[in-house]
């Protein structure tokens, strides 16, 4: 249903111009991610819910290559496929000895997490009506590396800053927990 | 179709690709010429793995003065071709306590990475003009695609590579793979950083990521491994190898140790999805350095008649003079020991690519701003050297005490 509503959301952003092939494309991305998603949670073998965590990334970098962002499509696999989902399976292949289902897993806290699961949706739901509301978001060309890099680097400096100072102290506090000497 | 007609409507620099093929409307003869380039890269890239192993066994062969494949075909050249069949036809064994989909899929997921980078590879086209070729009429890249983000898609693509190996090694069910595949993922992870970092010159130098345009500034022998400092190259040459798990980094499949390493349990036509991955891997390699170090297929066209099969005679002979030296050094050097290899990568590679990255743009800012260049490389190199005292005195004061701790603890002789 989401799918749905969002392609009629997407036709009209476009006000008329027939842009079929990313609708349709849009769609079947969409339903992947959701479904991907939804065994993400539901699957009781870790390693098979990092893989389905894999297909909802790769469904977030398909969205923006079809939203013209080709470098933050090309970054997401870079950094959230190739690294960080990487290290969960290091760190489960590590640890783990066994195969197949994961006893361990347990689903107790399923209300706890439904209950996170939804206040993040209604506080993000929330933000984007309340910004965009009727808004109509102009279709714009898609945006180079340049552009980016042109507006990460004047604009947008001071807080680009921020970020990978913040990053670089967890990155210190790592290192500091995990060193022995 | 359409869409694809409003991206490229959309400015010179579409999603898709920047060949001024794709410019414009599109009909279906323009379609035509893409699935023929694509057809033309598979069948080229398939046809270049076969003969890469046939070379690599008989090179190796020589080196060693043994005889090598000889029998199938003149010198051997079918071997490969016979191995293929034999695979093809061997039963398919997939092991009890394996976990079936996954270890189903990983071969695909070495496989696939493998070929797509090859699209990015401009294989041809004249430099001295706008690198294009004309076909039936129309003007384009030799090349299958030419996206803005070019050499990113490299990296990206290697970083999937890492799930082929990683999920390999997992599914079997069996140590020796697991323990193969996560030596495997762990050196691949550590060697992309510097592999990375050493490509980021060069975009410093090209001012560009794609391909075709970090081409189009190498024309006349004005090569990136010069422009950049050689430096950057002989890390990309380092951290490829290592990427590639190719010896003298080949602690992934170390047989003294691990048997066949992540792919132990696998055979039949599974394993050489592997195997041809690998090579494949080997020649998407070469030609991502020769597209961004030596020029791609720039160089002289001596000819008028046929003057487009200069530019791919240039790219074919600096992709072998890689080739060459990948079999070479297989034939050389003994293999890393794991903690070596580990040492290499974090503690020099990524250092040094690093460092240099920073003088690059240091000289690339002095440029711009008119400075006078002999001064900024002098303390650029001092801020290296100090930078590479500092780090060398506290690696070594860190292993003393850890070292001295040992003793303590447990009273082994430092």
């Amino acid at each position: 249903m989401t799918a749905l509503a969002a392609l009629e959301g997407m036709d009209r952003l476009t006000s008329g111009e027939a842009l079929v092939a990313q609708n349709v494309a849009f769609a079947i991305m969409a339903i992947t991610m959701v479904v991907a998603a939804l065994r993400m949670v539901t699957t009781r073998n870790v390693v098979h819910a990092a893989l389905y965590l894999v297909v909802v990334l790769a469904g977030v970098a398909g969205q923006f290559l079809l939203l013209g962002a080709e470098f933050v499509g090309v970054t997401q696999v870079m950094v959230y496929i190739g690294a960080i989902v990487v290290l969960f399976l290091f760190g489960i292949m590590l640890t783990k000895g066994s195969f197949g289902e994961d006893d361990g897993v347990s689903s107790e806290k399923r209300l706890m997490a439904g209950l996170v699961g939804l206040l993040v949706f209604g506080v993000m739901a929330a933000a984007l009506v309340d910004s965009f509301e009727d808004a109509e978001v102009a279709r714009e060309a898609p945006s180079t590396t340049a552009e980016v890099s042109d507006s990460i680097f004047s604009t947008y400096i001071v807080p680009f800053e921020a970020v990978s100072v913040l990053l670089l102290a967890a990155l210190i506090g790592a290192i500091v927990v995990a060193r022995k000497d | 179709m359409s869409a694809v007609t409003t991206l490229a409507g959309m400015g010179d620099r579409a999603v898709l690709a920047a060949d001024p093929l794709l410019r414009g409307d599109i009909d279906l003869g323009i379609v035509g010429i893409v699935v023929l380039k694509v057809v033309v890269a598979f069948a080229l890239l398939l046809v270049s793995v076969m003969l890469m192993i046939w070379f690599e066994r008989k090179l190796v062969a020589d080196m060693h003065n043994r005889i090598g494949p000889a029998v199938a075909g003149p010198f051997g050249i079918l071997q490969t071709l016979a191995d293929g069949i034999k695979l093809f036809f061997k039963e398919d064994l997939i092991p009890d306590r394996s976990d079936r989909a996954v270890f189903k899929l990983a071969p695909y997921l070495s496989l696939v990475p493998a070929f797509l980078v090859f699209a990015i590879v401009p294989i041809g086209g004249d430099f001295s003009g706008d690198g294009t070729v004309t076909w039936f009429g129309e003007r384009t890249y030799l090349q299958v695609a030419d996206p803005p983000v070019g050499v990113l898609f490299f990296l990206a693509l290697s970083s999937i590579a890492v799930y082929g190996v990683m999920l390999a090694g997992w599914s079997s069910g069996s140590k020796y793979p697991l323990l193969g595949s996560v030596r495997a993922s762990a050196q691949m992870i550590s060697y992309e950083a510097a592999l990375g970092l050493a490509i980021a010159t060069v975009f410093l130098t090209s001012g560009s990521l794609s391909t075709h345009d970090i081409v189009a500034t190498q024309v006349e022998g004005n090569w990136n491994v010069l422009a950049t400092g050689v430096v950057p190259f002989l890390v990309f040459l380092v951290a490829g190898t290592a990427e590639l798990n190719r010896p003298p980094f080949d602690l992934v499949e170390a047989e003294q140790e691990l048997v066949g390493g992540f792919h132990t349990e696998y055979s039949s036509l599974r394993f050489a999805l592997f195997f041809l991955a690998e090579f494949m891997n080997v020649i998407t390699m070469s030609a991502i350095a020769v597209t961004l170090f030596l020029g791609g297929p720039s160089g002289p066209i001596l000819t008028d008649t046929l003057g487009w099969v200069w530019p791919i005679l240039w790219f074919s002979v600096k992709v072998f003079a890689f080739l060459f030296g990948f079999v070479w050094l297989r034939a050389t050097l003994p293999r890393f020991r794991y903690d070596q290899l580990m040492d290499l990568g974090w503690k020099v590679l990524i250092p040094l690519s690093l460092g240099w990255f920073l003088l690059i743009a240091a000289m690339r800012v002095a440029d711009a701003e008119g400075w006078p260049v002999a001064p900024v490389v002098v303390v650029g190199l001092a801020g290296m050297t100090l930078g590479a005292v500092l780090l060398s005195g506290a690696v070594a004061k860190a292993r003393a005490e850890r070292l001295a701790d040992l003793d303590a603890t447990e009273g082994v002789d430092a």
